[in-house]
């Protein structure tokens, strides 16, 4: 195994919604070009907890965060840091594919042309090379022009990861990616993440186990906002240290 | 009588009554029509219809030559549209796009029923607005003797169409899905950028409706246009001098004219032309919608 170089780091993360506490006190570890997936049961906290890795929960009223997240050593909380800028560096494919209603060339550009790249010839080089690389060209590469809605839903989660890619992330966060479509295209996408992890840092969350046995490094486990579990995935699904996590993972409840 | 053919009655009779509802709706609508085509194919007796839609000068009561020619009127109508239109929209979509993205939700719950019981206030009371502080401001400014022309009506009905404007936009953009700005936001967007090259896009079915139903109420308006752009018949020379609108027209001269002569006919086929805009406009702003949603399924 390659040697380990820590990307995020999660420090004794406090979240709220209200009065209501999402996440107590979590702390964890992704590893740079290694991917790390987040289990647990529905409302357990790891949508919650995924977005508060590129400030997404931001955007929602009344929420409240303690603790910090380090990329690369600096807290992204830090009044100082701008989460636009944040975003750009951690990418973000979420439940429900969510492509805008516009062309699919024009979902691709989308990231460049707010970062100010007006380079004609660029763009197309760039749009070309992220479905490349979310295998996506070769099914589209001839109707670039049409609208996004006429793909089918795997086809527009794959567009969604190549409109991720465009701008070049450090860090992709998947939040449930193949909840809402069918097992083939599922088999792509978990494909697709075992190669994206050369360049890119992942965090996945996902209900399905055997999808965070196939696809990830770590693992953590989480139950009512606690974190209870996080080590190696073979560790977690051979000889899991905790009672909770061997009853989750064989299946005795969620 | 049986239960079943009691209820089978019932069904019947509820049928009839609606049907009955529905065709009256259409019933009056055709109706209006005819009584305005009918009413106007008499004035073109006398008037020829191309004279009556390109000649400059309205002049029905001269002892010399009566002329019809509506052009004068046509022009004006479409100059306070358009002045309206360029007030109202800009201001409108900042004012929708304010309500639905940046202001504080406590300020929206106050802002939006204000915003909307504006659409309530009658064109009177705008028109006395009109003359008494638009006026003289606009003199001022423009070192014009008087303030009662196209630029006082243009505003005016910019204060007219600004309600449904900003209603019906805001309205449109709260539907743009979540995901949407979300999936910009996560892309390393500005909420500025988000909300100009996704939202508003997004939305655009709907402020489009808005502006189509703004620009509707400006041409159909009589009161205010009446009351505030000085109402000279002449051809205008710019958005500085008195205007008379078509509407403004048969409001001042129906109820002087003469019943059953050729000027009073004459005013019913204006009113033909106003109808036939409005029909237009309405046509042209359905088309495009349709045109977008199709798009954006």
């Amino acid at each position: 195994m390659r040697e380990l170089k820590e990307k995020i780091e999660v420090r004794n993360l406090n979240f709220y919604y209200g009065e209501n506490q999402a996440l107590k006190n979590i702390n964890i570890i992704c590893q740079a070009n290694l991917v790390t997936a987040i289990i647990g049961p529905s409302g357990c906290g790891k949508s919650t907890f995924i977005r508060t890795l590129n400030r997404m929960n931001d955007v929602i009223l009344g929420v409240r965060i303690e603790g910090e997240v380090l990329l690369d050593s600096k807290n992204i909380y830090l009044p100082t840091v701008d989460e636009v800028e944040i975003r750009r560096r951690i990418g973000m494919v979420f439940q429900k594919p969510n492509p805008f209603p516009k062309s699919i060339f024009d979902n691709v550009a989308y990231g460049l042309r707010i970062n100010g790249l007006k380079s004609k010839s660029k763009i197309e080089e760039i749009v070309e090379k992220s479905l490349i690389n979310a295998a996506l060209w070769d099914e589209v590469k001839d109707r670039l022009k049409e609208n996004a809605f006429t793909l089918s839903g795997g086809q527009q989660q794959r567009l969604c990861i190549a409109r991720s890619l465009a701008v070049e992330p450090e860090v992709i966060l998947f939040d449930e990616p193949c909840s809402a479509i069918d097992p083939i295209a599922t088999g792509k996408i978990e494909d697709l993440i075992q190669t994206l992890k050369i360049n890119y840092t992942v965090v996945i969350v996902t209900h399905n186990m055997q999808q965070a046995a196939r696809v990830s490094d770590f693992t953590a486990f989480m139950m009512l906002g606690e974190l209870i579990e996080f080590d190696n995935t073979d560790k977690i699904f051979t000889y899991p240290s905790n009672k909770l996590t061997e009853d989750y993972i064989t299946g005795r409840f969620g | 009588m049986n239960r079943m053919s009691f209820a089978r009655l019932k069904e019947s009779a509820i049928k009839a009554f609606f049907f009955t509802n529905g065709i009256l709706a259409v019933l009056v609508l055709i109706g209006i029509f005819c009584l305005l085509l009918f009413t106007s194919v008499p004035a073109f007796r006398e008037i020829n219809i191309k004279e009556f839609l390109i000649d400059k000068n309205w002049n029905p009561t001269s002892p010399v030559k009566e002329e019809y020619g509506i052009l004068s009127m046509i022009v004006s109508t479409f100059m306070v549209t358009l002045g309206a239109l360029i007030i109202a929209v800009p201001l409108g979509i900042g004012v929708a796009a304010y309500l639905s993205d940046v202001a504080h939700w406590k300020v929206r719950e106050i802002a939006k029923p204000i915003v909307e019981v504006l659409a309530g206030i009658p064109s009177v009371v705008i028109g006395f607005l009109g003359i008494v502080l638009f006026g003289p401001i606009i003199a001022g400014i423009f070192g014009v003797s008087h303030g009662l022309n196209a630029v006082n009506g243009s505003i005016l009905l910019a204060i007219m169409a600004l309600p449904t404007i900003i209603s019906i936009s805001e309205d449109s953009l709260n539907a743009v899905p979540r995901a949407y700005a979300e999936a910009s936001l996560a892309l390393g967007a500005s909420r500025w950028q988000t909300l100009i090259r996704v939202r508003i896009p997004a939305a655009l079915s709907g402020i489009l409706a808005s502006m189509m139903l703004g620009m509707g109420r400006a041409i159909g308006e009589t009161m205010t246009v009446l009351m505030v752009t000085g109402n000279a018949p002449a051809f205008p020379k710019g958005f500085l001098s008195s205007i008379r609108t078509m509407t403004a027209n048969i409001a001042i001269e129906l109820g002087e004219v003469p019943y059953y002569t050729t000027h009073y006919y004459a005013l019913f086929a204006i009113g033909l032309v106003l109808f036939i805009i409005t029909f237009l406009v309405n046509l042209a702003s359905d088309i495009i919608l349709h045109k977008y949603q199709e798009r954006e399924q």
